[in-house]
């Protein structure tokens, strides 16, 4: 999985601000994406492309258990948030609807990606790798039961 | 075990538990609401694109239903979606939905406790970040993204981590002008937002014992603010007799074991604490509501599952009868129960000859949706329970979290006010 990194240097990007409140009564997935993290980052709708990660601090997602968050960032483009922590609602509603991919990362590798890095994240060995730097880091492994439904792709298709 | 993981051992069918295990849990009691439900109905239409045939639910009688965020309907989108929740529960035969504009109707998490709709021992899942909430009753209790309450919608169980437990010990009975929302501000100042991250916070000492019911639903509410899987107190004689004045006497109480575990024991002594304000633009950021007495305001808002309750109320109602209030002061009770209570002790009519406004139950404002949102630059003092950039209004409008004392005293002077200090 490749693509290019939009980076939040901040802790704790709540879902008030990844998908603003009066937004809660659309569920038309692709007009959510028109409005993610439109409480952040007026500009992240124009310069989201497809295959984008999104990169920040501690606790991301943390806040309300609204969907719409990593419906809203799925269908922006986004495959996968890199964080140094994630809030639980927003890391289950991620692996278990299948949109996205919570990737744990630790402080050194939080500091090295840079803005508009391009990485390269292989799931299976748990290696991300830094194209436009030359870096290598390690992503935290999924736990057991993550990693299934992941693999199965979403909740309703994992087998107890 | 402790309360929390002999809750989930009953409910996953195992003798005993540990934190981190993860089990598959049989679920005793699901809520989804006007946003989470039209969510249900989207994951659903979803798997019937791709095949399964989806006929009825796995259980229609342990599913309710509550209409609180988007009503009364402020627009098309909104209103559209309460029909599609009314088709909902019609085509699978539940029966619980409170209908606003028909009864009862309120905000879910007050639902929960003023219609005993989850009774101590279960395990409750719901649609929404503060199910916590309930677990003051003695319930698991924990919010769930909508496809997950779809899963358990058809399959009635869930997958859950074991969580740690957080065991917050309240020594003494609080003071008359400290209330328990001042006590889990506190708290979520000591440990942050993710101080609590998957775990879950429970309550206990004689501080506890002596609190009020809708008081522990206070401080279960906000567990979520500091990232907890859930909140949880354990039943005693006043949670039975709350629940007895609501028609519930028949449940399986269970209570944690005499060697419980606990990953940390927090201490307070009741009579240290004070009223308590949350700087915007987190629940984390704490002060003393007297350090803070130069900060003007332009509105007062009472209203959430948090803080309008009817113990709320009346403290709103003993610091505004024979005064007035200097900014716009919105109060919402959350539940047309408590709304009806409110009008039969003439508390609506003290708010009313403060000069308040008292408007129907609602999530409205308190999530920015709508009905008393904030405009650019506005400040709120709100006994709500998030004040992160935009939660209520404009992006650059700020909020102040604080207890019904605190905000009430506030609404009486235009600057953040310490109940002791009104005149």
């Amino acid at each position: 999985m490749k693509g290019d990194v939009i980076k939040y240097q901040r802790d704790n990007i709540d879902t008030d601000v990844i998908i603003p409140g009066p937004y809660l009564k659309i569920h038309d997935y692709n007009e959510l994406a028109k409005h993610a993290m439109e409480g952040l980052d007026k500009d992240f709708h124009s310069k989201v492309k497809e295959g984008d990660f999104i990169l920040a601090g501690r606790n991301f997602g943390c806040g309300s258990s609204r969907e719409h968050a990593p419906i809203a960032l799925a269908y922006s483009g986004i495959k996968a948030v890199l964080a140094l922590s994630f809030a639980r609602i927003f890391y289950r509603n991620a692996v278990d609807g299948a949109f996205l991919l919570p990737i744990e990362i630790d402080e050194n590798t939080y500091n090295n990606i840079s803005d508009k890095d391009s990485l390269e994240i292989d799931t299976e060995k748990n290696e991300i790798k830094n194209l436009t730097k030359n870096q290598t880091y390690k992503m935290k492994p999924f736990s057991d039961l993550i990693g299934k439904i992941i693999a199965a792709g979403g909740l309703f298709n994992y087998k107890p | 075990m402790n309360i929390t993981e002999k809750i989930l051992a009953r409910a996953a069918g195992k003798t005993s538990l540990s934190p981190d295990d993860v089990v598959f849990v049989n679920v005793d009691k699901v809520m989804v609401h006007d946003v989470s439900g039209p969510g249900v109905i989207a994951v659903f239409e979803k798997l019937k694109k791709k095949g399964m045939k989806i006929e009825k639910l796995w259980d229609a009688s342990k599913v309710w239903v509550a209409e609180d965020h988007f009503v009364p309907s402020p627009d098309k989108v909104s209103a559209q979606n309460i029909v599609l929740l009314s088709d909902f529960t019609k085509q699978f035969g539940i029966s619980k939905h409170f209908k606003y504009g028909m009864g009862q109707y309120g905000i879910c998490h007050t639902l929960s406790h003023e219609e005993a709709m989850v009774l101590p021992g279960e395990v409750y899942v719901g649609g929404d970040s503060h199910t916590n909430t309930t677990g003051a009753l003695g319930a698991f209790a924990a919010g769930l993204g909508h496809t997950d309450v779809a899963y358990v919608l058809l399959n009635g169980k869930i997958w859950f981590k074991v969580p740690e437990t957080l065991y917050f010990k309240l020594n003494g009975k609080l003071p008359n002008h400290v209330m328990a929302k001042d006590f889990i501000l506190k708290i979520i100042g000591d440990i942050g937002t993710d101080g609590a991250a998957y775990k879950t916070m429970q309550f206990g000492g004689n501080g506890i014992l002596e609190m009020s019911v809708e008081e522990r639903l206070t401080l279960t509410n906000m567990t979520t603010e500091a990232g907890a899987k859930s909140g949880i107190i354990e039943p005693d004689q006043k949670t039975r007799d709350y629940l007895a004045a609501r028609g519930a006497t028949k449940y399986d109480e269970i209570h944690g074991d005499a060697n419980s575990e606990y990953e940390k024991i927090y201490e307070y002594d009741a009579s240290e604490l004070e009223p308590i304000v949350a700087k915007p633009f987190s629940p984390e950021n704490i002060a003393e509501a007297r350090d803070l007495s130069t900060t003007s305001l332009d509105k007062a808002y009472i209203g959430s599952c948090t803080g309008a309750k009817y113990e709320d109320l009346q403290a709103v109602a003993r610091i505004l009868k024979g005064r007035q209030v200097k900014i716009r002061t919105e109060i919402l009770p959350a539940a047309i129960s408590i709304f009806r209570k409110a009008m039969d002790e003439g508390l609506v009519k003290i708010f009313m000859d403060a000069g308040a406004v008292v408007g129907p139950p609602t999530c409205g404002a308190c999530c920015g949706a709508h009905m008393g949102v904030l405009a650019k630059d506005e400040v709120c003092i709100s006994t709500t329970n998030r004040n992160f950039p935009g939660r209520m209004g404009h992006v650059e409008s700020k909020t102040y979290l604080a207890s019904p004392l605190v905000v009430a005293a506030s609404a009486v002077t235009g600057k953040i006010t310490d109940p002791r200090d009104l005149k």
